[in-house]
């Protein structure tokens, strides 16, 4: 009756031999790389790159270990961090602006088993340094400037299809015309509702004043919030791809905030720099006859601004007022280079506008021949105007030279701002979690250690207390750890210190089933049943109490996962994949070795599960 | 070896009443400490700014403390963290500064003093993030226990299921309490250590209630009246109640000891749940069952037609 067929054994041995093969590559541990990634999408990750990075590292004399080249990146191995560091500096200088040069770590494991999908898991923030936020998006904010270009929006047609009004402005998330009449109300709700099917639109009178207001519909509202979380996402991702790091994670959680982890990450200043930065570019015409009028500019210093212009700084400092009507924004930017000035040599930005801003911007010149533009550039809430030169000719096919007392350095920096684009909405981190590389070094000792001690203590008491059957246990809570590390592995999960006590909680809570088994057998000899028939009960009773125990278990995990946030979820998911291993680790794979050790023998006297006391006569006890 | 040399059941039903007399004491005091104590919620439920740092030589607590009040902050709690060298700092949240930059400055304030201190972990949590972890802490915990009642009713009986559920939380109350009492910070880690072992003790009435519903639908043991059946049910699984917990507890105390301080209060909190889980689960949750007046016909019923393998034999 303790008997497997063939089958059970073989499906036992192939689960195991899977389980060994995934766990394995987390033991080979990490080397230091450089991964070399290109930074737009004309420019391909392919053997020539691969060939170059090998050609500047020859000859830096800097020999890599092993360059391995993948779908979207170049990878070099290094012997030590040293030459790692020193690697990346040289890739940086070498390749230029068009890559992004990061470290990284790779697996050591050999690549047989990395062809098979068996990879490491990854290393959770706190075990291997690196910096967690979790931003929120201010949506109201996205409204209002959606709104804001939707009032744009609603002028111009007005004024394309000549219907006067009297006034448009925006009140708070609302837009707000006003007519003199009702019909020309009732000309503009036409039109308005023709052209901008996103706005409610309802009408009100005030006395003399006909107006109309007009709000987002729920629908649009919502398309803005998701296309506001969307375009911030991409453009954190540029921002981050600009810091150089490996792995960066961003995603969305919930409806408005977003998740940026980036691992190894050291310098966290700067990371919360480049991340919190709100550039936004601008281009206005400048108010050639204010600017001119020494008059208006001092009346302007001290605060009087002539109606419809705004008052900023030159980079030299000298004051110019511009028109508050913008011309451009960020968002028609396609791309932007740092570079130098044809003629003069100065350093310059080249931007290379989309269809509809090199469609404006060639009107605008054409129009405006002789006159200064602006280009603004608003950091952190600030304006500043970068440049204003004259418009000496019409400037058709979107390409455009900023230039003008910049530094070589700051063209560099201006060009990565107009490039990464500008963020839909303001965000801010509300939560933080960043974790040195020495305490996330130490993470891993501790987490390891005490699993390892744990097991070892309970070990060395299971054999001790139940002789074979004990190491027979040991064996399969040995294959539970296999089999869960394995999971996690295929999984690609995210390894965290938490987890690993989880993984060290299921050793704990897993041993209960054998422990159960085991007293269930002696048990059943106590009270005569042969060997077989002990061995038989033992392992059909506990099954039940076992699923049960687990299920309670699992509840508690399944919660666990779902409402807890960040570690607690590692910990969770540990959890759960440890019961659900053990519950057939530890009956199934105990019981195979059971079976294969006592199942064949007719005549079982004893069987090997340390002293079994029976209370009523000492009819000699199985040793 | 076998350590559990019991010749006949322990009348542990003849103690029913002490067992629950000492619980609802202890249980009267965590609560009483809750209420009037509190709780010292770590910075994820409050939100805040936690930061470690490390120093080279044994760090000058009251130097820290200088810095922290030229930053504005004289309520920040200054302390080592493991050894010497280590420090926490925690600062409360303050209006108006930017995350962000907080953790810069209180960098530069402290390498004034020392240029070679090193920052190790920074956490900072906002306020309604801080509210939100509680939210669903209290949630989970709620979640958990539905569940585990309404699965205990469905595998056994309803009677089953309350007193677990009863007993459990009164686990969890006294864990909760034991936070209280002490001072310890309680933080996320702590929470999901808290509802782990409320899935984990639960195993123990499980087991019990298991060996009470085996014996329930014996034959041979007709004639036990329901307490002498609970006191066979407990004494019969006691051994491997110990055995099991010693083992768990042999793990959580290898975290203890080795698991440095970021583990310690989360192992702690199992330490106290293991210990009393054992307590709670079979000597708190059969009384109630007892009183909730469990019988035969309770768990007889899906049993009538007896399976041909159950034979009985058990004694």
């Amino acid at each position: 009756m303790n008997r497997y067929s063939f089958w059970q054994y073989l499906l036992i041995a192939a689960t195991l031999v899977l389980g060994l093969l995934y766990t394995v590559p987390n033991f080979f541990g990490e080397v230091p790389a450089v991964q070399v990634q290109p930074h737009r999408a004309a420019l391909k990750a392919d053997a020539a790159l691969m060939g170059r990075v090998e050609d500047i590292l020859r000859k830096g004399s800097l020999a890599p270990t092993g360059v391995v080249l993948d779908a979207t990146s170049v990878k070099a191995r290094f012997p030590d961090t040293d030459a790692q560091l020193k690697a990346k500096d040289l890739l940086q200088s070498q390749l230029g602006e068009d890559y992004v040069v990061a470290l990284n770590l790779l697996s050591n494991s050999p690549r047989w088993l990395a062809t098979i999908g068996a990879l490491p898991m990854y290393l959770g923030l706190d075990l291997r340094g690196g910096v967690h936020f979790l931003m929120q998006v201010d949506m109201k904010a996205a409204i209002a400037k959606k709104v804001e270009a939707t009032l744009n929006d609603v002028r111009g047609n007005l004024r394309e299809k000549r219907i006067q009004y009297t006034g448009i402005a925006r009140e708070g998330q609302a837009i707000v015309v006003r007519f003199r009449d009702a019909a020309m109300r009732e000309k503009g709700l036409q039109e308005i509702s023709r052209t901008l099917p996103d706005l409610e639109l309802k009408t009100a009178e005030d006395g003399s004043e006909f107006r109309i207001v007009a709000t987002l519909k729920p629908e649009a509202q919502k398309k803005t919030q998701e296309f506001s979380l969307q375009q911030n996402i991409t453009t954190l991702r540029n921002r981050i791809n600009e810091l150089g790091v490996a792995e960066p994670i961003i995603q969305q959680q919930g409806a408005d905030r977003v998740v940026v982890q980036l691992p190894g990450v050291q310098d966290t200043a700067k990371a919360k720099d480049i991340l919190g930065r709100t550039a936004t570019l601008e281009v206005r015409m400048v108010d050639d006859d204010a600017t001119n009028n020494p008059a208006v500019i001092q009346a302007a210093l001290a605060g009087q601004v002539p109606f419809g212009d705004e008052l900023y700084l030159e980079r030299g400092g000298a004051p110019v007022l511009v028109r508050r009507q913008v011309v451009l924004t960020g968002d028609r930017i396609n791309d932007a280079q740092p570079g130098f000035d044809n003629q003069t040599g100065e350093p310059a930005v080249h931007i290379n506008l989309d269809g509809t801003g090199a469609r404006i911007f060639h009107q605008v010149t054409r129009e405006n021949v002789g006159k200064r533009m602006a280009i603004l550039l608003f950091e952190k809430g600030k304006g500043e105007v970068v440049t204003a030169p004259v418009i000496r000719s019409e400037i058709p096919g979107g390409r455009v030279q900023i230039s003008g007392r910049m530094t070589t350095q700051e063209a560099h920096d201006v060009a990565l701002l107009l490039r990464a684009g500008a963020l839909a909405a303001p965000m801010e981190i509300i939560e933080e979690r960043t974790v040195g590389p020495s305490l996330g070094a130490e993470n891993i000792r501790i987490g390891f250690h005490s699993t390892w001690y744990g097991f070892a203590a309970i070990s060395v008491y299971m054999i001790v207390y139940y002789a074979l059957f004990g190491v027979i246990s040991i064996v399969a809570l040995t294959a539970n750890v296999l089999f869960l590390v394995a999971l996690l592995s295929m999984l690609q999960a995210t390894l965290t210190l938490p987890g690993m006590a989880g993984i060290a909680l299921t050793i704990g809570m897993a041993i209960d089933a054998n422990v159960l088994i085991n007293e269930r057998i002696r048990e059943e000899l106590r009270n005569g049943n042969t060997p077989q028939a002990a061995i038989h009960a033992g392992y059909d009773r506990a099954w039940g109490t076992i699923l049960d125990s687990n299920l309670t278990t699992l509840i508690a995990g399944v919660f666990l996962f779902l409402l807890g946030s960040g570690p607690v979820k590692g910990f969770a998911v540990v959890l759960c994949l440890g019961i659900l291993t053990s519950q057939f680790s530890a009956v199934m794979v105990s019981r195979a070795m059971v079976n294969l050790y006592y199942g064949s023998r007719r005549r079982l006297e004893k069987v090997s599960i340390g002293q079994v006391w029976r209370p009523q006569a000492n009819r000699g006890a199985g040793a | 070896m076998e350590w559990f040399r019991i010749k006949r059941d322990i009348p542990f039903m003849r103690y029913a009443l002490i067992f629950n007399v000492i619980s609802l004491v202890t249980f009267l005091i965590a609560v009483g400490s809750l209420a009037f104590r509190g709780l010292n919620l770590g910075v994820d439920f409050t939100g805040g700014t936690v930061m470690e740092v490390a120093y080279a030589q044994a760090a000058e607590l009251g130097k820290i403390r200088e810095s922290m009040a030229r930053l504005g902050f004289t309520d920040a709690s200054v302390q080592n963290f493991g050894t010497s060298r280590d420090v926490l700092i925690r600062l409360p949240l303050k209006q108006g500064v930017s995350s962000a930059k907080l953790s810069e400055q209180v960098m530069q304030e402290l390498r004034k003093d020392d240029a070679r201190v090193e920052m190790r972990r920074v956490e900072f949590v906002g306020p309604q993030v801080g509210r939100e972890l509680l939210e669903n802490g209290a949630l989970a915990l709620l979640f958990v226990s539905l569940g585990i009642v309404a699965y205990l009713a469905f595998r056994f009986e309803w009677k089953f299921g309350v007193a677990t559920i009863i007993a459990n939380l009164h686990d969890t109350v006294i864990i909760v309490g034991c936070f209280s009492i002490f001072q310890w910070e309680f933080s996320l880690p702590v929470l999901a250590a808290v509802l782990a072992i409320l899935g984990y003790s639960v195993n123990e009435s499980v087991v019990v209630f298991d060996r009470v519903r085996e014996v329930f639908r014996n034959r041979r043991m007709r004639s036990l009246t329901v307490p002498q059946i609970i006191d066979h049910a407990i004494t019969a699984t006691m051994s491997r109640t110990i055995i099991t917990h010693g083992c768990t507890q042999l793990m959580v105390c290898s975290m203890l000891v080795f698991g440095g301080e970021t583990l310690f209060y989360f192992a702690l909190a199992l330490t106290i749940g293991i210990l009393f889980g054992i307590y709670s689960s079979v000597l708190v949750a059969s009384p109630i069952v007892m009183w909730l007046g469990v019988s035969r016909e309770d768990l007889a019923r899906p049993e009538a037609q007896k399976k041909p393998g159950e034979t009985g034999a058990v004694v």
